[in-house]
């Protein structure tokens, strides 16, 4: 009998949430790929009609406008808050005295939640009460900062408060890689008299290889589910303008009874995150069986 | 989730069976929440109490009824729907569509509801031919506000004409007014587009295009008038509107910083509560062009089981439509009872002449439901709808775009 114990009891242990993510998370995707293939409106129907709903979705321009944006969105906010990040990293990593504040400093916006940053930012860049108004009120009347109104630049305004909001989160991470690559290599170049910039470019840098990896899967799925930034921020507007596929889906599950439309938008949403994790797994799972 | 939910529910419904038949009882799911609205349903309460009735409050707040409505889902998935909830319009018959409604013919039969209800709107309440909900109010949609001491400092009229309106605009705007007040959302870019759109199509022009989404008049040169003239409109309106809430824009007309808003009869609350008085301080009148648009509140009538319920039910659902309540509920709410002899001695003057207007345009055939506030169409045409009327307004599209996109768009939401 305790010999069966000992064997089952970490079966026996995972059991239950093994279950739980079985039924909510496997279980819920499946039922969102049945109900996507019906014409389900105000409740879930079940007798499937084919690919209708994602005929219509990619017939409507605002689906369009939100896919549109998820790119433009995700492109810039990994990119940059990478690239701002490694940079607050380097130079956090000259040896500086005040470094533990200036750590805080910059993580403490990640500490904040979207919608705090989505409403302060929504208050920075309203032209009537924020920067616009107050570069005016110093003297410059043609000074214009109208990005948040301006149907064509709003979506920059989401990715101005993501990075913000984010950067400092890049930064710490690369900030530990930076500190695991070993000592020893970075005096042995430095005794060779390589520049700096050339020990970070050709040996720093190519050995955090992985933290590049883990910064851009954390970013990514934050940029594909994002929406609690967008609807503090411009709540989707001016028009739909900023519309992301998050709200998108929002939109149609809870404000207009189409939950056909709903699901076909999430089950495409998780499509854009399997393709950009399986890679990563893959990737993962081969060099632990090499 | 919902097997839990289902559990759950049931247990409840086990030990509620234990009681012996304890008098009406009724729960109700509304997202009355805010000030004057959670006054107006403790109105209701207390009457229903008084009746005997036990009243079970089921209060959701937030989203504009959205997460009423995702409560609603899963209490009727569940099989445990409330008696009542608030709903309106054609929702009301997509949930009779998926069989969950109660028939309360009877009460509807024995207090004449016909007779009293304008028939437009009595049209709402009924599901296949049996009474299935219980009006509650009918706010007008269509109105135009005004600033009546900016509109006199610059010597100008209340407008009867879009032309007048955009002169009017114009005046202003040479005198540093915003001519405008308007917020950019979504549903407020679709309340002028609908209150343009009633007057240059005309009543029966809007009830094709809007209730029976006919293709010819979607894509016809009066509809392209009508994006002209919004595109007209967003000149008239300041920098600074993006996202901006309804209620800051009445406020802008209060201080006159703007001279017009274009808001439906909850604005009347904001002017009121700041202490103005109507036709002195500030002006309403319907916008221009014939017709009445409405939107009118209701209870949705759920099937319940149980002798109680059923009684709760029909006792909620005669003093909803009963005269006093319908006083009460709207002097507290601002907008005017879907009954007709209810007495206005104590309405102000524009809920007096909100009502007249509703009685003439019922007689001729122009009392028309609000597309925008979700009275005309279903959430997935009205969705598509307004999608394009904000993209046109907040961009440089022309308005021959605009209507071939209103085409696809509508064709696309089926």
């Amino acid at each position: 009998m305790t010999k069966w114990l000992e064997e089952h009891t970490p079966k026996l242990v995972l059991a239950p949430s093994f279950i739980a993510i079985l039924v909510f998370v496997y279980g819920f995707i499946a039922w969102t790929a049945w109900v996507s293939l019906t014409r389900s409106r105000l409740l879930p129907r079940y007798e499937i009609e084919g690919f209708i709903q994602y005929e219509r979705l990619f017939d409507s321009p605002r689906w369009d406008t939100a896919l549109n944006n998820l790119f433009i969105f995700g492109l810039l906010f990994i990119l940059i808050a990478m690239f701002l990040g490694l940079i607050l990293a380097i130079l956090l990593d000259q040896n500086i005295r005040t470094e533990g504040a200036i750590r805080t400093i910059y993580l403490y916006p990640m500490a904040l939640s979207m919608i705090v940053t989505g409403t302060a930012w929504k208050w920075i860049l309203n032209p009537g009460l924020g920067i616009e108004a107050m570069v005016r009120s110093w003297g410059f009347e043609d000074f214009t900062f109208d990005w948040l109104v301006n149907p064509e630049m709003a979506i920059y305004t989401v990715v101005l408060a993501a990075i913000w909001q984010s950067s400092g989160f890049v930064m710490a991470l690369f900030l530990a890689g930076l500190r695991s690559v070993d000592g020893e290599i970075i005096k042995a170049a430095q005794v060779d008299g390589i520049p700096t910039w050339r020990v970070y470019t050709a040996i720093i840098i190519p050995s955090m290889a992985p933290i590049f990896l883990s910064a851009f899967i954390v970013l990514s799925h934050l940029a594909i589910k994002s929406f609690d930034l967008v609807i503090a921020l411009t709540g989707g507007g001016p028009g739909y303008a900023t519309d992301l596929p998050a709200t998108y889906m929002y939109a149609m599950a809870f404000s207009r009874g189409d939950i056909g439309q709903a699901a076909s938008s999430a089950m495409i949403m998780m499509m854009v995150v399997f393709a950009i994790v399986v890679p990563y797994l893959y990737s993962e799972l081969r060099s632990k069986d090499g | 989730m919902k097997n839990f939910v289902l559990g759950a529910t049931s247990s409840i419904a086990i030990l509620a069976s234990t009681v012996a038949f304890a008098g009406p009882e009724a729960e109700v799911l509304h997202w009355w929440t805010s000030g004057g609205e959670a006054k107006s349903v403790a109105v209701l309460q207390e009457e229903f109490a008084a009746n005997g009735g036990t009243w079970t409050d089921m209060p959701v707040a937030g989203g504009g009824g959205d997460a009423a409505m995702t409560a609603l889902r899963a209490r009727v998935l569940s099989g445990n729907a409330p008696a009542a909830v608030q709903l309106k319009g054609p929702a009301i018959q997509e949930w009779y569509e998926e069989g969950v409604l109660a028939d309360i013919s009877s009460v509807a039969e024995a207090n004449n509801w016909a007779e009293v209800l304008p028939a437009s709107i009595a049209g709402h309440m009924m599901c296949e031919g049996t009474w299935c909900a219980a009006p509650v109010n009918v706010h007008r949609v269509d109105w135009i506000w005004a600033n009546a001491d900016v509109l006199e400092a610059n010597g100008i009229e209340m407008p009867s004409t879009w032309d007048e309106f955009n002169a009017a605009a114009e005046k202003l705007q040479a005198a540093g007014v915003i001519p405008l007040a308007h917020g950019g959302q979504a549903w407020q870019d679709a309340t002028v587009f609908e209150a343009v759109a009633l007057g240059i199509l005309g009543p029966d022009g809007f009830r094709k295009a809007f209730v029976d989404l006919d293709m010819d008049t979607l894509k016809s040169d009066e509809m392209k008038a009508v994006f002209d003239q919004m595109r007209t409109m967003r000149g008239y309106v300041d920098d600074n509107f993006s996202g901006r809430d309804w209620n800051l824009a009445t406020a802008m007309v209060m201080n006159g910083e703007a001279a017009f808003q274009i808001m439906g009869d909850w604005a009347k609350g904001e002017f009121l509560a700041a202490g103005k008085a109507p036709g002195e301080d500030f002006l309403c009148a319907s916008t221009p062009g014939d017709g009445f648009l409405y939107n009118v509140d209701s209870f949705a009538m759920f099937a319940v089981e149980g002798d109680d319920k059923r009684a709760g039910q029909e006792l909620l659902a005669e003093l909803v439509v009963g005269p006093n309540f319908q006083k009460v509920f709207n002097l507290n709410k601002g907008s005017i009872p879907a009954r007709t002899d209810v007495p206005l001695d104590e309405f102000d003057s524009c809920a007096v002449l909100s009502s007249e207007d509703m009685a003439a345009s019922s007689d001729g055939g122009s009392l028309l439901p609000s597309y925008a506030h979700g009275m005309a169409l279903r959430g997935a045409q009205s969705g598509a709808i307004t999608d394009v009327v904000t993209a046109h307004f907040n961009s440089d599209m022309s308005s021959d775009e605009a209507v071939q996109m209103l085409a696809d768009a509508v064709a696309n939401s089926m």
